[in-house]
């Protein structure tokens, strides 16, 4: 995905985007518990087939990543959110 | 020492507006019985299930919020598995943060702003 430096002529723009900083949305939002019930907000954190998005895509830290494990899990349990979708969004 | 636990439950469609109340009574009674001081009920009503739960596409979903000393959840799910019109349950305790964060959902002020967009859109 990364394109490399050689193939492109112009070196600098199309660097700039791809390594922005990453950062845990829930510490910066302040958000301290993820609700199970609150399924839109959740659906965020999903990917198309409802599955639950990797931790080096959305930058979010580890504590955090289990709580929406749990929410999601939980949220999945009480057929909230779909185990398995193939166009959730 | 009391805890704060979440219970929701969901009933089978099927059953007609008075059953459906009448099984909700029910398990009030169940919980007032062990001695539960109840913070927020919230009848969430028919909702459309993600995926079919014993073939049916729809549910009656409801919400209890108490406090109780630690062995009452158990015993109030042997009756949820008892009873045949519960699809399903869910009882959770609440740590501090989700307790305030109920009390601050109660009072609206879990708006949208606090949500913010994901630093890398997920592909």
């Amino acid at each position: 995905m990364r394109n490399n430096r050689n193939s492109t002529l112009v070196n600098e723009p199309l660097e700039k985007n791809q390594n922005r900083k990453k950062y845990c949305r829930f510490k910066k939002a302040g958000i301290k518990y993820i609700d199970y019930k609150d399924a839109s907000f959740l659906l965020r954190l999903l990917n198309e087939q409802g599955r639950i998005l990797p931790r080096r895509i959305t930058g979010t830290s580890l504590k955090f990543q289990r709580k929406v494990g749990q929410a999601v899990k939980r949220a999945r349990h009480l057929a909230l959110l779909p185990y398995v979708a193939d166009s959730l969004k | 020492m009391a805890n704060q636990y979440e219970t929701v439950f969901i009933l089978t469609p099927v059953l007609s507006d008075t059953q459906t109340k009448d099984t909700v009574e029910k398990f009030r009674k169940l919980l007032t019985d062990q001695g539960v001081e109840f913070v927020h009920e919230d009848p969430i009503g028919l909702r459309k299930l993600a995926y079919p739960i014993q073939g049916k596409n729809t549910g009656h979903y409801q919400l209890f919020e108490y406090r109780a000393e630690p062995g009452v959840p158990a015993a109030i799910e042997v009756e949820f598995r008892r009873d045949e019109r519960v699809m399903r349950f869910l009882t959770i305790a609440l740590d501090k943060h989700a307790i305030d964060y109920n009390e601050r959902k109660r009072k609206g002020l879990v708006g949208k702003k606090t949500i913010v967009e994901s630093p890398v859109d997920a592909k």
